[in-house]
């Protein structure tokens, strides 16, 4: 099962270093990572997914704690929170046909066209993973020249906060 | 007051309360040391950086103060490595303080640059490289509580040139640092110290695992009278040893791979282990699966990540095991374990009777008798500090201690060259103290440069070399399960007394327990630094360490030395 942490750290050079660091040598398996800023000033904040059926979360959690630089680590997974993944995908397109069916999906899963060439599209959609990756699934057949994906970036819903104080 | 950088390392290591500190000078760091003298700390030169992070390893734990080690960038931080990975491993609290190229030419592959703050990262407690000389006081008092405080460690400060040269107004910080990530541990749940209690008290076959933690908390008292208390007999670990003093009626003695056997025994069939402050290293656990198979377990911890690391238990408590024990006191009961005590007392018996230093003499000098032999001389008083392999095991076994911080040993690395730069530490931590390093040939030549460090500061150290001319602990693998093959282990040695009287130091060759009895007695009275070569037994029962638990046998599956002819039997019987 996949499990969410949320860790606030403080925004120093060399804070991401040191996680993915401790994640190598503790052997912890990672499925996504993502970092950035957040609404306190001199604070990243990291959305951690972690596969529990290979590494057990509160280990993560506990080690992640050990580094100086991580303020607050918080599992998210039992409260309802917004997930979300964004990808960018580039779609070749080899006649008109093609082109109104890929645009025709890409209306289907709420995504969006962000870029129009002569021979691909580029669309941006967000969501969650699953939908990401229906989306990703039904054009995979129209050739996917390229494409980029964030990971997860998660909230908790309501008025739960996992702000760092 | 205006301040370079260089200024402000030694200003702010004066007020941590630093009184010396050990390295080697070099281009990157040139500038710190220049004004050094005006502050009044002492600088100690060892000859490989590796033995200014041992020696500062070997002060803290003498000392119970904080070590420095001091290098230039490049090759001087890299070879502290080997120092910073055995403090990590051992929690022992040092600041290593290197410097580093100018900071607009980091990155370019400059002269002696290295990114040693990316090397340590996995082996520091926490690390910096200081880019502006404003934020130096404030780092290195931030170092020094990270250090200290906690489960200890080593940090790292790099410091590049031009920051030591760059002026600043200083100001000394003062107050703990704030640090918003650096979480000190609360007081322990009360609901899980009854749970414990609870357990302690249902006990039939409790055993005592004492670690490194009882005497980083301050416990040592308090483990005393929980164990006098509760009856509960207590086995420590390699570092745990001198937790519980060695006379008391109640200890077991040192658990694990060259454990007594009653320890390993007594945790094979207990029905409750209360692990204090140590962290089941597979040196003592033996094959898991088997680990004392029918025990509860309570585990106290100051680090969360080392509760259930390695075994599961039923109680995990994190919090600061002199605290947990206050807590624990008034809610045991005053027992007796009559029952426990006639069993153990079984083991104890017969291991006596195959202990190797109540067997009559056959002429050979054995490294236990050596041991034995400078235990009596000291009268169990002196700092030991070891190096790692065979004599680190009989050092354990029979330099028995009554007191906490007077065993000196690279445990959780097991760093051979250690011994000899972290007694030099030790020395200096403790001046008024003797202090004995006792180390094997092996291990003495990875480090024996530091003897000229010896002699530059006139330290008083008595050196014991064990020398049977191998790397023994490899040989007795070799020799038990390796088909006696004795692949690369021997050692053609230099003869260390004309090596010893080279660098200026007295010293004797001992063949013989008699002629070590009179080298010991000899070295003891002499002012200034000694060295016995002690040439022991090489191989068998003479020349291997026992108990043995092998790879991947259970704790209690031990290979013994053999039970003595019962004529001997009787003749050690009737001295006891």
């Amino acid at each position: 099962m996949k499990r969410t942490l949320i860790a606030q750290v403080e925004d120093k050079p060399g804070v991401l270093n040191r996680v993915a660091s401790l994640f190598r040598r503790r052997v912890f398996n990672i499925e996504s990572l993502t970092v950035g800023h957040t609404e306190q000033p001199g604070v990243s904040r990291m959305t951690i997914v972690v596969d529990s059926s290979r590494t057990d979360t509160q280990k993560v959690a506990q080690n992640l704690y050990k580094l100086a630089n991580v303020i607050k680590v918080e599992d998210i997974s039992e409260q309802p929170a917004v997930m979300r993944d964004l990808a960018l995908i580039k779609v070749g397109i080899n006649g008109g046909q093609t082109r109104s069916e890929v645009m025709q999906i890409v209306k289907t899963f709420r995504a969006r066209v962000v870029d129009v060439g002569l021979e691909t599209l580029m669309i941006e959609v967000t969501g969650p993973e699953e939908k990401v990756t229906g989306l990703v699934e039904v054009l995979r057949p129209f050739g996917i020249v390229e494409m980029v994906r964030t990971g997860r970036v998660a909230m908790a819903r309501g008025n739960s906060s996992s702000k760092s104080s | 007051m205006r301040r370079t950088g260089a200024q402000i390392v030694w200003e702010m290591l004066r007020q941590e309360g630093v009184e010396v500190v050990f390295g080697i000078p070099g281009g990157a760091i040139m500038h710190t040391y220049h004004p050094r003298q005006q502050y009044g700390i002492h600088h100690i030169l060892v000859r490989h950086e590796q033995c200014a992070a041992h020696a500062a390893d070997g002060y803290a734990r003498a000392s119970g103060r904080t070590g420095v080690a001091i290098s230039t960038s490049g090759p001087g931080a890299t070879n502290l490595v080997t120092g910073i990975a055995t403090a990590m491993m051992d929690s022992s609290p040092i600041v290593c303080i290197t410097g580093q190229v100018s900071t607009p030419v980091i990155g370019s592959d400059a002269f002696q640059e290295t990114d040693i703050t990316g090397i340590t990262l996995p082996i520091t407690k926490h690390n910096y490289l200081v880019t502006d000389v404003k934020d130096l006081a404030y780092v290195i008092h931030e170092a020094f509580h990270i250090a200290t405080s906690g489960r200890p460690g080593p940090v790292l400060i790099d410091l590049p040139k031009d920051v030591q040269q760059e002026e600043t107004n200083f100001m000394a910080p003062e107050g703990e640092p704030q640090l918003p990530g650096y979480h000190s541990v609360g007081l322990a749940d009360p609901l899980l110290v009854q749970q414990a209690a609870t357990l302690i008290n249902g006990a039939k076959r409790p055993v005592i695992l004492a670690g490194h933690g009882v005497m980083m908390s301050d416990a040592v008292e308090v483990l005393r009278a929980f164990a006098e208390k509760t009856q509960i007999p207590v086995t420590f670990t390699l570092l745990g040893n001198g937790a519980f003093p060695a006379s008391h009626h109640l200890t077991l003695g040192m658990m694990g791979m060259h454990g007594e056997a009653v320890a390993n025994h007594a945790i094979q069939e207990a029905d409750l282990l209360l692990a204090f402050g140590m962290r089941f290293d597979d040196r003592v656990t033996g094959k898991l699966d088997r680990y004392a198979p029918n025990a509860h377990k309570i585990h106290v911890d100051l680090d969360a990540t080392e509760l259930n690391k390695i075994v599961p238990v039923d109680v995990s408590i994190l919090g600061d095991l002199r605290h947990v024990l206050e807590q624990l006191m008034p809610l045991v009961k005053s027992t007796s374990h009559e029952e426990w005590f006639k069993r153990i007392n079984i083991w104890r018996t017969e291991a006596d009777l195959r202990d190797v230093v109540s067997r009559p003499q056959n002429g050979r000098l054995l490294t236990p008798h050596v041991i034995n032999a400078i235990w009596e001389a000291t009268r169990g008083e002196a700092i030991t500090v070891t190096d790692v392999g065979q004599h680190q095991m009989w050092v354990a076994q029979y330099y028995h201690l009554d007191r906490p911080h007077t065993l000196i040993t690279s445990g959780g690395l097991g760093t051979m060259g250690f011994g000899l730069p972290a007694a030099i530490g030790a020395q200096v931590g403790q001046p008024d103290k003797e202090v004995w390093a006792i180390l094997g040939d092996g291990g003495f030549q990875m480090t024996l440069h530091e003897l000229a460090t010896v002699i530059q500061e006139q330290l008083p150290l008595r050196i014991a070399i064990c020398n049977n001319n191998y790397l023994g602990m490899v040989r007795q693998w070799q020799e038990l399960f390796y088909d006696q093959h004795y692949e690369s282990t021997h050692l053609l040695n230099p003869d260390f007394v004309r090596l010893a009287e080279a660098y200026g130091i007295r010293s004797w060759r001992a063949t013989t327990l008699e002629e070590g009895h009179q080298a010991i007695a000899e070295a003891r009275c002499h002012p200034g630094p000694t060295l016995i070569d002690f040439q022991v037994a090489q191989k068998g029962e003479e020349g291997n360490v026992y108990p043995m638990v092998p790879a991947d046998a259970a704790l209690h599956e031990m290979i013994r030395r053999s039970m003595p002819s019962p004529e001997y039997q009787n003749l050690i019987e009737e001295r006891r």
